[in-house]
């Protein structure tokens, strides 16, 4: 089973990012909690659909579980239809991530929890 | 001879001097029309009360994939620009709002499992007030691409008469669709530090879109110069000036055009645009000595 968490640098200690299609990195564990290697996500730069291309970057790098903060409408369809699990809540690094979910205490989620465009740093500039 | 009216900041007063000036100008061109570009927020109804004479709907052609054909290869995905197909291990998925109706999916597919069909996603209505022609572009709710529409709706310019076309706000690609082919921009600019910045952005807009345009000063104030000291240093005509006024806003409010609030306005637009022949003119010339 492969783990990819939204985080925004590479490796085990750089913090995680609670958007998902608008991350820097994804970082990849086995079920084992041992990590495999971290995968910038060209998807952020997308104009639209962030969510949609990072999950097809997921897909291509057979991940089965992301484990991240706010996923938007078209990125949890995309996500259901590709067969990746997603757990939101994620910690301040990548790695106390990893540990809350080990730990089963991330949520699951099956219905979008953010608005689309949410990551846009323009929108979350507007939100705060 | 083919005037957009444009900004660069939202709010200046595009539509309350197209309309104006497309009213003004109809005793002075056997033909006149004014075509609604802001197609996400078309208003200029309200000021011209057109009789609507027919209408068409806009479409784009989306894929759809064929399942029986499909390998999930993933070529479609791998090359739509606008993150529109994903492929899963059973599917591709289509998001149609993102599709920008290109068609590089079906060129590509190796099996020929993608067909394209038609999706809504705008109506052009035309009409006529008074003696104007009018037509105006209208995007669907929840459709996201809005220059197909724009592009619609300027077919309904003529190469005859004055043809006035009402921009979106900013400087995206809804607005280059309305300015591009035109002779002439005149771009509506307000004395404020937002106007002032926007309009710089219109400038540098239109001019590498390679349109010759001046700039009309809205809700000027006798004591600001914002403006016009842009426009020395950047050697752009200010055509005219609109005063900030609680008669014009008034007006305004109940979609009232200019011309009817005072007839100076008509004789002023009227001259503006002769300004504007004269300079779109002498721009020809230039180009033809160079």
């Amino acid at each position: 089973m492969r783990i990819a968490i939204s985080a925004a640098g590479a490796g085990p200690d750089a913090p995680a990012e609670e958007r998902f299609g608008r991350c820097a990195w994804f970082v990849i564990f086995d079920e084992h909690g041992n990590v495999q290697e971290s995968i910038a996500n060209t998807a952020r730069s997308s104009a639209e659909g962030a969510g949609v291309k990072s999950t097809q970057l997921l897909l291509r790098n057979n991940i089965d579980v992301v484990l991240t903060g706010r996923v938007g409408p078209k990125a949890m369809h995309a996500m259901l239809n590709g067969g990746v699990v997603v757990y939101t809540g994620v910690a301040a690094t990548v790695n106390e991530t990893l540990e809350k979910y080990l730990n089963g205490q991330m949520k699951p989620l099956a219905v979008p929890n953010a608005r689309q465009h949410a990551g846009d740093t323009r929108s979350e500039r507007l939100a705060t | 001879m083919i005037i957009a009216v444009a900004s660069g900041k939202g709010g200046t007063g595009k539509t309350t001097v197209a309309t104006s000036m497309a009213l003004s100008l109809q005793d002075m061109s056997s033909e006149v029309t004014f075509i609604d570009c802001d197609v996400e927020e078309p208003n200029g109804h309200i000021f011209l009360c057109p009789q609507i004479t027919g209408s068409d709907n806009i479409y784009i052609e989306v894929p759809e994939i064929d399942r029986q054909k499909c390998t999930r290869c993933g070529k479609c995905a791998d090359l739509c620009a606008f993150n529109a197909l994903l492929a899963t291990s059973d599917e591709v998925i289509v998001f149609p709002e993102f599709c920008h109706g290109c068609g590089g999916c079906r060129y590509f597919c190796p099996v020929e499992a993608v067909t394209m069909m038609p999706k809504k996603i705008g109506t052009v209505e035309k009409g006529l007030a008074g003696r104007v022609k009018f037509a105006r572009g209208r995007l669907e709710v929840g459709a996201a691409l809005s220059p197909p529409v724009v592009d619609a709706v300027k077919k309904h310019s003529t190469d005859q008469g004055i043809i006035i076309l009402d921009a979106p706000p900013g400087t995206s690609c809804p607005v280059i669709h309305s300015v591009r082919g035109s002779d002439f921009c005149l771009l509506v600019a307000e004395p404020t530090s937002f106007g002032l910045n926007d309009l710089d952005l219109a400038v540098q807009m239109v001019r590498s879109l390679g349109v010759p345009c001046g700039v009309l000063i809205n809700r000027a104030r006798e004591r600001s110069c914002l403006i016009e000291k842009y426009c020395r240093e950047h050697e752009l005509n200010v055509l005219m000036k609109i005063p900030l006024s609680k008669d014009i806003a008034g007006a305004y409010s109940r979609g009232i055009p200019l011309g009817a609030v005072d007839g100076k306005w008509n004789k002023a637009f009227r001259r503006i645009y002769r300004d504007i022949r004269e300079l779109v003119a002498n721009e020809g010339n230039n180009r033809y000595q160079r």
